[in-house]
């Protein structure tokens, strides 16, 4: 089994092709609050279309149970953090046809990607945080998903949300990839009509670093950015990090704003350093 | 409302592989009036529309007076391009067109017309060398140069050698890299510029592919006395609308869908081969 | 003509209100302070206005303050004012239907603009909407999506007397007086407004409000206060044709150094009058059967906006910045024969890491300025 790639378009053809049985869908829970799969389970009506367009095989916080099934489309929630995900994440790679990563931490190894810059082991923090340590069984860092297998596809954000994924899965069924725009999240807040947040009330809005998606939602409610989509393209960090200067953040508070949800992404990671020290 | 974006319907006829990612689809309008009423000079392109995907600016190879499907030779790079290749006969899609200035053919009856193509770029040209070759008395000698950069990308490789043995036509081949089975010349396009009967007296030129190569051979044809106002050259931007107003196929003050895409080469002199135009 | 300047008393701006809602205006819109800012949304009494309200703008920074006044407009300009009714954020171009056969049916949307009435346009505004009324109505293709939404407008322009430290109008030659475009054009004064037609439905406004003229007295003093309007503007483009200017610096190295302080997040684009760039795309439903076709702003601070498939001809924010502009100030004469700046500051105001335009300009032109 091949996985779809563009070079090689065919086994998403096969998605689109009239009649067929339904393409076979999954959705793997790794590392994670759960939180992104609500974006099928809060979806309501489209969930009834959506099956009645594919077969959900496997998807355990909805009901079906079927880990080891072979898939046409397998979506994947959560960061591999353990010696045990790290091997689930292989086989459920070699079962499925086209992967999708979905949220930040299987985009980015997510909140508890954290860990990633402690210095002190995952042996001695462990002992320090539960009372039977003995149980615990936990790699040195929490990582994307693309750290270990060929992803097809990821979908950013925290967590994702249902237009994303229902977009996704229809562009996948017409035998296309999604559209995946990774501007800059003030483009979409400006779309909205809201008021710029920084240069109104002087907040330290991540917005003009970050991955549009989830449709400006805190500076539509007047709170800056946090920047739960991950880091959009070409993001100009260094030049955000000296308008916090300017707006009286401390060179801690700034590297905070980089170091959070997305920690683990190259541009927020290094941004975080250069004013972490 | 009259809807200048409104497509309308066609119905793929036909479909040619030409190589692995290049293809050429024949469409007919479902609407047998609008099959009457639908006129395109050589050059032109028409806005493909792949169903609930999006669309793309496409160039029309066939002939503009030839009574039948509209062809359409594209490469699968993008989304959309990707979804078109996945098309079978007898599905439809959307069309609206035929947009932009097409190739000077006042200008070139009585000339000799000098084609200059690179890569895969040969498209845009393919339509004019099609009316050439139908009004072939009102023009003067037809020489065809075409560069690739390996042997194989050569698309249409019949066609040039049938085109090779009609009388006052000159078809001269290049290949970056030579190959097996290949008796053609080896080198840049501007190899076979030696090779070439070129009277800069009477000649126009008409060229596209790589801007790169379309400015290289302009250099190497002004050298060699080829006045500026004889070259006309066609290129390829990002166009969503077709129709002026979306702005993102902008060179310099030059809007490519409607001002173009066939350009006289001194209007588009200044911003040629200049980077971020 | 007796309606030419009427006087409007204060306390009477409720009866234009009244006056424009009898003139078939279902849908009033004007500015009103909200979330820091002024900004334009339905408006249904006149005590919505901001009144007292003053705005100070700088450089990636806006503040309103209120003042000791009762005057509603004794500001500059906020977020958005036209641009959003006309040239709208997201808009629906067609849909389509396909059938279990695979048959496509197109259909245009259905356009029902209620006739709308916008009181507080600035002049600035007011030349943006004429240079985007060129563009998207003035050329070979008619735009049926803008054109509706502009002819649902009624303008209530007022002239500014109270320019914001970004605004630089009078040196773009677009204000602080409104000169065109408008239906009617108010002057603020203390004790009420100055009322004058631009059009001929606008003086048949004025006249259902039987109103006396305005006195030599308060046309002088209104005057005044446009006049030094202009004067108290600091900033300034050296010339309102950068044409050439601009193209003999396309390869300058101060382009690297906006690059270096650019966000290239596309704010100055959104908040532009005269930016008219959008991209297209589809959104089909679910289960497949229905897509509809839309339009949203695009920019070209976007890397999507030079997507050529296989590669990005701007890939690198200075030459996204060079892009808008060398567009904005150099080759928008080519296209529309003018500047596409109008001098209204937002650009300066609304970038968050506060690059001045008029600074940046000032910068690139400033050596052999003497020979251009």
């Amino acid at each position: 089994m091949s996985a779809w790639s563009p070079e090689h378009p065919d086994a998403l053809d096969q998605l689109n092709q009239r009649p067929q049985p339904r393409p076979k869908v999954a959705v793997h829970k790794f590392s994670s609050c759960d939180g992104c799969q609500l974006a099928f389970i809060n979806a309501g009506e489209a969930l009834i279309t959506l099956s009645q367009l594919v077969d959900i095989v496997h998807f355990a916080e909805a009901g079906p149970l079927d880990a080891e099934a072979e898939v046409d489309i397998a979506f994947v929630e959560g960061s591999i953090s353990t010696p045990h995900e790290k091997e689930r994440i292989e086989q459920v790679r070699r079962q499925s046809r086209f992967l999708v990563s979905i949220g930040a931490c299987a985009t980015s190894g997510g909140l508890q990607a954290l860990r990633n810059f402690n210095s002190h082991s995952a042996e001695q923090w462990t002992q320090a945080v539960y009372a039977q340590p003995a149980y615990i069984d936990s790699l040195e860092t929490a990582t994307p998903v693309a750290e270990h297998v060929k992803v097809d596809l990821e979908l950013w954000g925290c967590p994702v949300n249902a237009r994303q994924v229902f977009a996704a899965i229809r562009a996948l069924l017409f035998g296309v990839m999604p559209l995946i725009d990774k501007d800059k999240l003030c483009v979409e807040c400006k779309r909205r009509g809201n008021v710029c947040v920084l240069v109104a009330k002087g907040e330290p809005c991540m917005g003009p670093v970050t991955h549009l998606g989830c449709g400006a939602l805190c500076p539509a409610f007047g709170r800056d950015c946090y920047a739960c989509f991950g880091p959009a393209e070409n993001p100009n960090t260094h030049a955000l990090a000296r308008r916090f200067v300017g707006l009286g953040l401390l060179p801690e508070e700034i590297a905070h704003r980089f170091h959070f949800i997305n920690s683990h992404t190259p541009a927020f990671r290094s941004a975080g350093l250069e004013w972490a020290e | 409302m009259y809807n200048p974006d409104l497509p309308l319907e066609v119905r793929v006829v036909d479909k040619i592989r030409e190589t692995p990612s290049i293809f050429t689809l024949h469409l007919e309008f479902t609407d047998p009036d609008i099959d009457l009423e639908y006129r395109c000079q050589p050059g032109q392109y028409n806005m493909l529309y792949l169903y609930g995907v999006g669309e793309v600016p496409i160039s029309i190879v066939s002939d503009p007076e030839h009574r039948g499907p509209l062809e359409h030779t594209i490469r699968s790079v993008g989304r959309v391009t990707r979804g078109l290749d996945r098309l079978r006969v007898g599905e439809r899609i959307g069309l609206r067109g035929p947009y932009g200035r097409g190739w000077p053919i006042r200008e070139a009856e009585g000339r000799d017309v000098v084609i200059v193509t690179g890569g895969l770029g040969c498209a845009p040209v393919v339509s004019m060398i099609r009316y050439v070759l139908r009004r072939r008395e009102r023009f003067g000698r037809l020489v065809i140069m075409q560069g690739v950069k390996h042997t194989d990308e050569l698309i249409w490789r019949k066609q040039y050698e049938q085109w090779q043995r009609l009388p006052n036509t000159q078809v001269l081949l290049s290949s970056d890299i030579s190959g097996p089975n290949w008796p053609f010349s080896v080198g840049k396009v501007t190899v076979l510029f030696n090779q070439a009967r070129l009277n800069t007296r009477k000649s126009i030129v008409m060229l596209c592919g790589p801007e790169m190569m379309m400015k290289a051979s302009i250099e190497r044809l002004l050298a060699l006395d080829m006045p500026p106002e004889a070259i006309w050259l066609s290129i390829e931007r990002n166009m969503q609308c077709g129709i002026n107003h979306c702005g993102h196929c902008q060179v310099g003050p030059h809007f490519v869908c409607q001002d173009g895409p066939v350009f006289h080469y001194p209007e588009l002199a200044p911003w040629l081969g200049v980077t971020g135009f | 003509m007796d309606t030419q300047y009427a006087f409007l008393p204060r306390n009477a701006l409720d009866q234009l209100l009244d006056a424009l809602r009898k003139a078939g205006f279902d849908r009033l819109v004007g500015p009103i302070a909200r979330d820091g800012a002024i900004v334009y949304d339905t408006l249904t009494s006149a005590a919505q206005l901001p009144h007292g309200y003053r705005d100070e703008q700088a450089p990636g920074r806006y503040r309103l303050h209120q003042a000791d006044s009762g005057r509603c407009f004794s500001w500059a300009n906020g977020t958005q004012t036209l641009k959003p009714l006309t040239f709208a954020p997201q808009e629906v171009l067609w849909h389509c239907e396909r059938d279990a056969e695979g048959c496509l049916r197109f259909k245009n949307p259905t356009v029902n603009h209620s006739p709308t009435a916008v009181i507080g346009v600035r002049a600035c505004d007011l030349v943006a909407l004429r240079l985007q009324e060129r563009h998207f109505l003035g050329g070979r293709f008619h735009d049926p999506h803008y054109g509706a939404r502009r002819e649902s407008l009624f303008l209530l322009a007022v002239h500014c007397t109270h320019p914001a430290k970004t605004c630089f109008c009078a040196s773009t030659g677009d204000g602080p007086k409104a000169a065109i475009g408008f239906d009617i054009a108010l002057s603020e004064l203390d004790e009420g407004f100055i009322l004058e037609a631009g059009s001929l439905r606008g003086g048949e406004l004025i006249r259902t409000l039987a109103l006396d003229d305005a006195t030599e007295r308060q046309r002088e003093l209104a005057k005044t206060e446009i006049e030094t309007a202009a004067l108290q503007q600091s900033r300034s483009l050296p010339s309102q044709n950068l044409r050439e200017a601009l193209y003999a610096r396309l390869e300058d190295r101060h382009w690297d150094k906006i690059g270096m302080r650019c966000l290239s997040c596309g704010n100055c684009t959104a908040v532009c009058p005269t930016c008219f760039c959008h991209a297209e795309h589809s959104v089909p439903t679910l289960d497949g059967t229905q897509t509809t076709h839309q339009r949203q702003w695009d920019s070209c601070f976007t890397a999507v906006h030079s997507y050529m498939g296989h590669f990005l001809v701007r890939e690198e924010t200075r030459l996204r910045y060079r892009q808008w502009l060398s567009h904005k100030l150099a080759s928008w004469h080519d296209q529309y024969g003018r500047s596409g700046c109008v001098g209204c500051g937002r650009c300066i105001t609304w970038c968050p890491s506060g690059i001045d335009l008029t600074a940046e300009v000032a910068a690139l032109t400033r050596q052999e300025t003497s020979h251009v």
